[in-house]
This record gives C-alpha cells, structure tokens and sequence, in this order.
C-alpha cells in the first residue's frame, strides 16, 4: 500500500489518508455522539444526532488534510526555525533572563496590572520554582521523580501546623519547611539508591501517594479532608496586609488607605523572591562540585564510583535539595491560600511539575519560565473554554513534543570553560 | 624484597565465584611500585573480573588484596567499597567499553575527576555557593590540572565539547586523562589500546611509558595487543580459565609452552605475536 502511495501524486494520498481517519471518526461518533437517551413522558427514547457525526467526520477529515499538508509544506520551515534556534549567542538568552527577571519586578506598577492578573501570575511562579526545584533531581541528577508534589505538601502542612500549634510565624517557618521536606527528601531518597529510571518513577509515584493518603486520612493532625483553615497570612517585617490585626498593619503604618490588593502585590513580590532565590541557588550549584557531581551520576554512575565519588551522598544530596525547594513553595502556598486540603496535592500536580520540566527543556532555566506560562497560564486564561482547555491543552503538548522533542530551550552550556571570555564568564542564565 | 614498600599491590589467593561459575580461582600475583604490570590471557580468562575486584565493583569470594602506598600506609581493598577505594587507596580505574560523561565537556570530564579536592576547597558547596577566594583559587588549579593533561593528550582544541561527540581514540585518550586527574597511584587500564590503529597503538605505549616515568605512576593493565604488552610492561601475569598459568618478565613468558598452548585456538595473530613478539 506505501509503495502504491508513493506513485501516486501526494494530494492524492492525503485525501486517501483523510478519508480513512474521517470514516474512523464516524464510526466511532456513532455510539459517542450519534445516539442519546431523552427521558420522555412516554419514557426513555433515543435521540438520533446524525448531523453531530457528519460535523465529527468533517472535521477530523479536514484536520487530517491540514495536518499532512502542515507536515509536508511547513514542516521544513518550521525545522529551519528551530535550527537556528540553537544558534542564538549565548549572551542573548541571558539578556532575555534579564528582561524577564525586570519585567516581572515592574509589572505591577503597569496600568494595566489588575489583580486577577497579578493572583494568576503568583501561580505561574510557585510553578516557576517547583519546575526549578525539581530540575535539580531530574534535570541535573537525572533521577526521574513522579512524586515531587509531595515534598510541597510537606512544606504546606508543615507550616500550617507549625503555625497552628506554636503559633511560629511564616518567617521562622519558611526556612523550616523547607528543613523538612529536605529531610523527606533524604528519607525517600534511602529505599531508591539503587533504583533508576522506570523503577525508581514508580516508587516515587508510590511515595506521593503515600504522602497524599496519609494527609487524608490521619485525622488527628491533619483535619483529614477537611484540611486546615485560617492559615495565617505572611507579615512584612510584622506589619500585616490585613484591614485590622492585633499588631501594626501595612497600611496603617505607611498611612495609606488599606486595599486587599495590597497583599496580592505583596504575595507576588514574595513568590518572585522565593523562585529568584531557587534559581540562583540552582545556577550556582551547577557550577560547583556538588551540581557536577549530580550530572555525572546522571551520565554514568559505575564511573562515578571509579573516580571516588559516594554515589549515596550525591543521590541524596540532589533529593534532599530538590525537596527543599518544593516545601519553601508549599510554605508559600499555604500562608497565601490560607487554606490547605490533600485535594491540593494530587498526582496530577506532580505530573504537571515534571511536564514543565521535560517541555522546558531540562535544565534550562528559562524554558521552565516559558513552560509553565503555557501549562500553568494558557488553563488559567482559557477558563471560558471550559472543558475544552484540557483539549487544548493536550494538543499543545502535543504539538511542542513533536516540534522540539527536546523541549523548548535544552542547549546546555559547559559548567567551565578552559578559556573564559571574560565577559560571558560571570554572567548566569536566571 | 629490599625495602617493605617495594611491593604496591599484593594480591593473595583471589578467588571469585559467581554462583556455580569460579571465574577466578586461587591467583596470586604481585606488582612492584613503579612497574606496568600487564595481565594477559584468553578471552574469559578472567582479567576484567580482576580489576572489578581489586576497584570494588565485585566483592572478591576469597583472597586478600593489598596496597601499600609509598608511606607505608596499607589498605585492604577486599574490605573497602569502590568508591572508597578509588578515593582513598587511590587505585584509578578505565573501561573496557569507554565510560565518559558523554554529555558534559571534555574539560567538565577531568574537572569532575577531581570531585574530591575540589569538594573539599569548596567547603563541601558552603565556599563555593558564596563565592569565596578559596574555592575559586582550587577550582582554577583544577582547570589548570586538566590543562595540562588536555595538552598531553592532545585534546586541548575541543575543550569545552561534550566528550561524546569526541572520536573514539581521543574518547580512550580522554578516559586516562580523566583517570590521571583523579590522581591515582595506582592506575588500572582494561584494554586501552582496543579499536585503535597501530599509530594510536604506539603514541598510546609511549604515553604511558612518559607518565609513569614522570608521575611515579604504577600501571595494571588489561590488553590483547600483544606487541604493546611485551614493549611496555616489566611483569606479565598470564591468566587461563581464572587461574595464573605464568607470571614473569615479557621474555620469560614469551617462551613459556603454557602459555603457548593456552593460546592456540585463541585467535592466531595473537598466538604468533606471542610467540615472535615485537622488540
């Protein structure tokens, strides 16, 4: 059949093709679109939806055509595109870093800037920093971590309950949450050293099952599935962002008329410093013993081991700071929801943190910036669409894995050059 | 036995079973400090399983394995892990099929040999995280270290591309310099002349010869060129169905009819260049 195909003319084929897939797509409308059930006076009765499996048809047949035609006359300039992506000077992706970094300190003094906007780029960067963190253990060590929403939850719970019971604030808190998910991170990390790949994604899948079922069901500390409420909300300096508190208030102290926005804005600048601080910290690390330590062991463990470093030490290192980082993030997400349940912290959260970092291109920092505005901002602003933003956002990702199966920005630049231009030395992608 | 640390590595009733299988059954050989001791024989005779032993990556079934450092400190490298042994016993290995860190730069391959110095100039990551003196004073060195054995082996002109992308001889060049980074007193060679041409072959012998006379390097090594192994060494431990059938100088075990009759019906090329030799 290939071979008669190919004497054929292309378009030719392509309506063949086409076809195939709409009568396909009409076959299996019947059942899913053709027919429903009315519930009638006279009962149950079948409503027959013919033209519902027409438009199906149609529409995958000319989706199909689009497709191959895409594929065959866009495709090449498309590959051009991408190829000189690769080419662009290092310094202009660190510029970018730059302008992104200043664009997102200014963008709240933007006229446009209104709340809603501000609140959903806060959850684009808690995604930021979580796809930052976990780059760390699977870009960099290359151990493959399906659990990672678990460390967040650690990171909220810890400080929701700290909070509760000791009345800690979120101050002395953050640092501590983060102290702990390093530790869960260690404790996950002893069962699976000697685990890679496929096993050890399956065991950490099993890990933030656990973490998840756990928080739902002991009761006693962790109100179950009711969750925590009352969380309490972050102070600046102890000047709270709420209309009246027991202590000073932001307002009140710099004498301006009290808005609820304000806290947004301060939340946003909070998130930004937290994830501005995870991706320094990961830049730097790259470049010490510790980080190439981590990409070797992603490279090759046994030698590794030849060359005397502790293959324990380094897989536990990588877990327990990758896990740090989500239970700063988790931290952050409870003082600024004020209110946690498990339902927070299912595995689609781990799922779309590793999706982040794949679509990104691991290891690359702004690409995560890039993935997580399309995974995490694209549903937030489609809402309207409804269902269908999941559709949507399928095939987008769909589509980048077939463009860039690298994912979007994957160049890796050496840790260490033997002759540093001086200029392109000191500077870090952010 | 002039002086106690005349003798590098002992090796003592080494015996490795792999459930009903001995690979290994009762070798004993010594190395001097200072030579290049090949260990030679048959393919399955049992030589990688030697220096998976002795590198810690099998745990030996019996035997003592011990190195004696030019201090006189010893280690029993049976009882250590194999990271232990490469960081502290400084027994340095290479591999059979090249195992680079493909996607990380030449340079990043031999500054990574030198994890442990540099972990500790960085204050295990607390110097270097801040960016102190100190750490970037060790981290220069370093660079300066895989320099010059960039320089030696000719490598220096792809510095900064991934090692994988290098070609296979330079990739075998490349592994042994990121072994003598590592700074090794003992260095473990498993057949590093293998897919080399015969130029690559004798700019790899003179090679070897030149560090260890310039870095009192000791060399165990594994290989089936034959020429190369009776140029090169000053011991030659011959191996056969795990058990040592001769040890001596090149010469002496050239002549050696068990070492003749163990490789008949081995590859022929190899039994002449056994029998002829080279120099």
């Amino acid at each position: 059949m290939a071979a008669a195909d190919r004497q054929r003319p292309p378009f030719v084929a392509m309506l063949r093709d086409s076809a195939l897939a709409a009568v396909v797509a009409a076959l299996l409308a019947v059942p899913l679109l053709g027919v429903r059930l009315v519930d009638n006076a006279s009962g149950l009765t079948l409503d027959r939806r013919l033209p519902l499996v027409l438009y199906a048809a149609a529409a995958v047949f000319a989706g199909r055509l689009l497709l191959s035609l895409a594929g065959r006359y866009l495709a090449p300039s498309l590959r051009g595109m991408t190829a000189s992506l690769p080419g662009m000077p290092r310094n202009s992706l660190v510029i970018f870093g730059w302008v992104l970094v200043a664009a997102a300190l200014l963008l709240p003094w933007m006229p446009f800037a209104e709340r809603n906007l501000i609140d959903k780029l806060t959850l684009i960067l808690i995604y930021v920093m979580l796809g930052w963190g976990l780059n760390i253990v699977v870009g960099l060590a290359g151990l493959l971590d399906l659990g990672y929403v678990a460390f967040y939850a650690i990171g909220a719970y810890a400080y929701a309950l700290l909070s509760m019971h000791f009345g800690l604030s979120f101050w002395i808190c953050l640092p501590l949450a983060g102290l702990i998910a390093a530790m869960f991170g260690i404790a996950l990390g002893f069962p699976v050293l000697r685990l890679r790949g496929d096993y050890l994604a399956i065991v950490t899948l099993g890990f933030g099952e656990i973490i998840r079922v756990v928080l739902l069901n002991w009761q006693a500390v962790t109100n179950g599935p009711n969750g925590i409420t009352g969380i309490e909300r972050p102070t600046l300096f102890g000047l709270s962002f709420s209309r009246a508190a027991d202590g000073p208030t932001f307002a009140g102290f710099f004498g301006i008329e009290y808005a609820p926005a304000q806290r947004v804005y301060f939340l946003y600048y909070l998130i930004l410093a937290l994830a501005m601080l995870t991706t320094l910290f990961a830049q730097r690390i790259r470049r010490l013993p510790t980080g190439r330590a981590w990409e070797a062991l992603r490279e090759d463990e046994i030698a590794c081991r030849s060359l005397g470093m502790n293959p324990v030490t380094v897989k536990l290192s990588a877990f327990a700071i990758g896990a740090s980082f989500a239970g700063l993030a988790g931290s952050f997400f409870a003082t600024r929801q004020g209110f946690i349940s498990p339902e927070s912290f299912s595995f689609i959260e781990s799922a779309t943190i590793l999706a982040i970092v794949v679509l990104g291109g691991m290891g690359s920092q702004i690409g995560i910036v890039l993935a997580a505005v399309l995974l995490v901002g694209l549903p937030e602003w489609f809402r309207d669409l409804a269902e269908y933003r999941m559709l949507v956002f399928g095939g987008a990702m769909v589509l980048i894995m077939l463009w860039r199966p690298q994912g979007l920005l994957s160049r890796r630049e050496p840790t260490v050059l033997l002759d540093p231009k001086p200029a392109s030395a000191e500077a870090t992608v952010p | 036995m002039s002086e106690p640390a005349a003798t590098l590595l002992q090796v003592d009733h080494l015996t490795m079973r792999f459930g009903g299988i001995t690979a290994i059954s009762d070798l004993s050989f010594a190395a001097k400090r200072g030579d290049i001791t090949a260990i030679i024989g048959p393919n399955g005779a049992g030589k990688t399983t030697v220096f998976n032993c002795l590198t810690g990556f099998y745990q030996p079934t019996v035997g003592r394995l011990e190195l004696t450092h030019e201090t006189g400190k010893r280690f029993l490298l049976e009882r250590m892990p194999d990271f232990r042994i490469a960081r502290d016993a400084h027994v340095v290995r290479t591999f059979q099929n090249i195992r680079l860190f493909a996607g990380m730069s030449v340079l990043e391959n031999l500054v990574v040999a030198q994890h442990i110095a540099l972990t500790r100039a960085s204050g295990y990551a607390v110097a270097g995280l801040l960016h102190l003196p100190v750490y970037r004073k060790a981290e220069r060195r370093a660079v300066e270290k895989a320099r010059y054995w960039l320089d030696r082996m000719g490598l220096t002109a792809s510095a900064d591309q991934p090692a994988g992308s290098l070609p296979y001889g330079s990739q075998r060049r490349l592994e042994i310099a990121r072994a003598m980074c590592a700074g090794p007193v003992l260095l473990c060679l498993d057949e590093p002349a293998a897919g080399l041409n015969t130029r690559e072959t004798n700019e790899l012998s003179d090679l070897l010869r030149d560090i260890r006379r310039e870095h009192g390097l000791s060399i165990l090594l594994i290989e089936h060129d034959m020429a190369l192994v009776m140029e090169i060494s000053d011991h030659v431990v011959v191996l056969d169905h795990g058990a040592c059938i001769c040890h001596g100088p090149p010469a002496k075990v050239r002549a050696d009819p068990a070492v003749i009759s163990a490789y008949l019906g081995t590859p022929e090329d190899e039994a002449i260049a056994l029998t002829r030799g080279r120099s």
